[in-house]
């Protein structure tokens, strides 16, 4: 022990010094990169929103303080994509979350061909979300599109309509789009997580004389719940901010009816060219996912300090 | 017993069959409207198969449209993504999984971050940082954006996979006198393989799929991504459906073919994390 402390202690300074700073070499290069395209830019985006900056007007640039949020609490649009986010959200995370924790139980199960199944239910994740979006618009469109004439004949639409143009149906396209875009994603994380349970539990608690939905529910789901409230959590936020779908499929027409906080911010910035307010909304919007992540893990913790 | 067991059996496949149909009847459309002539597209508008296919929308796309260039700026665009941000996320994923040092919180705190934020918000910022740098409307300055903005993932799945290889494997190789790169280098790294396909793999189909910073950035059609071509096409001529969906396929070809090479690892890679965790 004390000669390996000692051949430890008389390695030359310069060795000392490349072994300790080997990991910071390895991980230099994307750490550097993180920080020059992501992190300055984040700061900087920050600054923006209280700054007026607009890239047409050159005299633009000047502090402004709170200017940009006093104009947003007064923006009848913003509040409207706000509820819009919600809708958005909630009805999107559900759904893909329910389709794909059936799907990846049916995955679980072994079967003859479940790795080219598997293959080809997870291909929508593959699609490029333009061309999803582009798609779907084309399935509802009845021009070319066979999903309003299918409803019209089921009876669940009085005429083959687009329910893209419809301002009541509207938020619908979209949200059934990133749902089939979506399910994948839950169903191969909640597979992953299903095919780590041990095997042995499940017989166990058969021998016990447990039956299919005892078994679901006191192994099954208990395994299951940390990975799934963190991708139900990850999900929320990356699908608020989620808005190629919309931004190809309706623009956040009609009348503003898909516009999500997302797709508004882009909006301001690519079409208005208001990087300032642009920046103020994308701020609110980061203030606002940030205090739904700690909700979600301080309610985590309780739940689990309880349990 | 037995047929309540045949009878689950079936409703289990045939549950799967739903998922497959719901799956792949989007795509199966876009092919179904990209061979109808266009005489055909509105008479024969709900039909499942035309009564008579052709390629004449694919060799228009390929011959007489821009789309050869979006392709060509695509490839070019997501492969060089995919491979700096393998290279990059090897290197950090490694440092991550096998040493111990005092800033890899740090680290993996800044990793984290950068998943939280919406990248909407950084849309502005990073024009204004590019624009005078000449890195607007180029390809360089995508590659740029994508890579930094798909390094943090893909370093915790390279992390993910080099703690699934045993230690023992590079401290014998550095027993016998080879540095620890060396070793990684020579030892480590082609035991990741299945892990380093499925990084590039995901990194590419994310590269390829891009959208806003696309956009945002590129506004010319000599730069111009398949995304952002594509979205020009439909605005400008949206009525020759055919041709839109033919190019909607060209697109979807690339970033399939790379999925269904992968998709394996992948899930392999999340549950050799998940077991870890």
């Amino acid at each position: 022990m004390t000669i390996v402390a000692h051949q430890k202690a008389a390695k030359p300074l310069r060795k000392r010094i490349a072994d300790a700073s080997e990991p910071y070499l390895y991980s230099a290069p994307a750490l550097i990169l993180i920080v020059t395209v992501m992190l300055v830019p984040l700061v900087l985006g920050i600054s923006y929103a209280f700054r007026d900056i607009q890239l047409l007007n050159p005299f633009s640039g000047g502090f402004i303080g709170l200017d940009h949020f006093r104009a947003l609490s007064e923006d009848q649009a913003f509040f409207r994509a706000l509820r819009n986010t919600l809708w958005w959200t909630g009805a999107s995370v559900f759904l893909q979350f329910f389709f794909g924790l059936i799907l990846a139980l049916l995955l679980d199960k072994p079967f003859a061909g479940r790795g080219l199944a598997q293959a080809l239910v997870f291909l929508p994740w593959a699609v490029p979300s333009f061309l999803a979006g582009l798609n779907w618009a084309w399935l509802f469109n009845p021009v070319i599109g066979p999903l309003p004439h299918w409803m019209y004949a089921l009876g669940i639409m009085d005429a083959p309509n687009n329910i893209l143009s419809d301002p009541h149906l509207a938020m619908w396209g979209p949200i059934v789009a990133n749902v089939w875009w979506g399910i994948p994603f839950f169903a191969i994380t909640l597979l992953a997580a299903l095919q780590a349970i041990p095997r042995d539990l499940y017989e166990a608690a058969s021998i016990d004389g447990a039956g299919p939905v005892q078994r679901f529910l006191s192994i099954t789901l208990p395994f299951l719940a940390p990975t799934i409230a963190i991708t139900i959590l990850l999900r929320t936020v990356w699908i608020s901010n989620f808005a190629d779908l919309i931004v190809v499929m309706t623009n956040g027409g009609p009348a503003d009816r898909t516009q999500i906080v997302a797709s508004y911010i882009f909006t301001q910035a690519f079409k208005r060219l208001d990087f300032g307010y642009a920046s103020a909304i994308a701020l609110v919007l980061l203030v606002l996912l940030l205090a739904y992540s700690m909700l979600i893990v301080v309610l985590r913790q309780t739940l689990l300090n309880k349990g | 017993m037995r047929t309540s067991k045949l009878l689950l059996t079936v409703a289990h496949r045939l549950a799967i069959l739903a998922y497959i149909v719901v799956a792949l009847f989007p795509l199966f459309w876009l092919l179904k409207v990209s061979v109808t002539p266009n005489d055909l597209l509105y008479s024969e508008g709900v039909r499942m198969w035309p009564s008579r296919a052709t390629f004449e929308h694919y060799t228009f796309v390929i011959a007489h449209s821009a789309f050869p260039t979006f392709f060509k700026n695509s490839l070019i665009v997501a492969g060089s993504t995919a491979v700096a941000v393998t290279i990059l996320a090897s290197l950090a994923g490694y440092a991550m999984s096998r040493f111990n040092f005092r800033a890899k919180y740090w680290i993996v705190a800044l990793l984290l971050i950068t998943q939280m934020f919406p990248l909407v918000m950084l849309v502005a910022p990073i024009f204004k940082m590019l624009s005078p740098l000449g890195l607007t409307n180029s390809l360089t300055g995508l590659v740029i954006v994508y890579t930094a903005f798909n390094v943090p993932f893909a370093t915790f799945l390279m992390q993910s996979f080099f703690d699934g290889i045993p230690k023992d494997l590079e401290e014998a190789a550095m027993i016998d006198g080879a540095t620890q790169f060396v070793a990684f280098r020579q030892i480590i790294l082609p035991l990741t393989l299945p892990g380093i396909a499925a990084t590039l793999g995901f990194v590419f189909t994310a590269a390829w799929s891009e959208l806003l910073f696309a956009l945002m950035l590129i506004s010319g059609n000599d730069a111009a991504t398949f995304p952002v071509g594509l979205l020009t096409f439909v605005s400008k001529f949206s009525v020759d459906f055919g041709q839109m969906m033919a190019a909607g396929i060209l697109a979807l070809i690339p970033a399939c073919l790379f999925f269904l090479l992968i998709q394996r690892y992948l899930v392999q890679g999340l549950t050799a994390g998940a077991v870890k965790g």
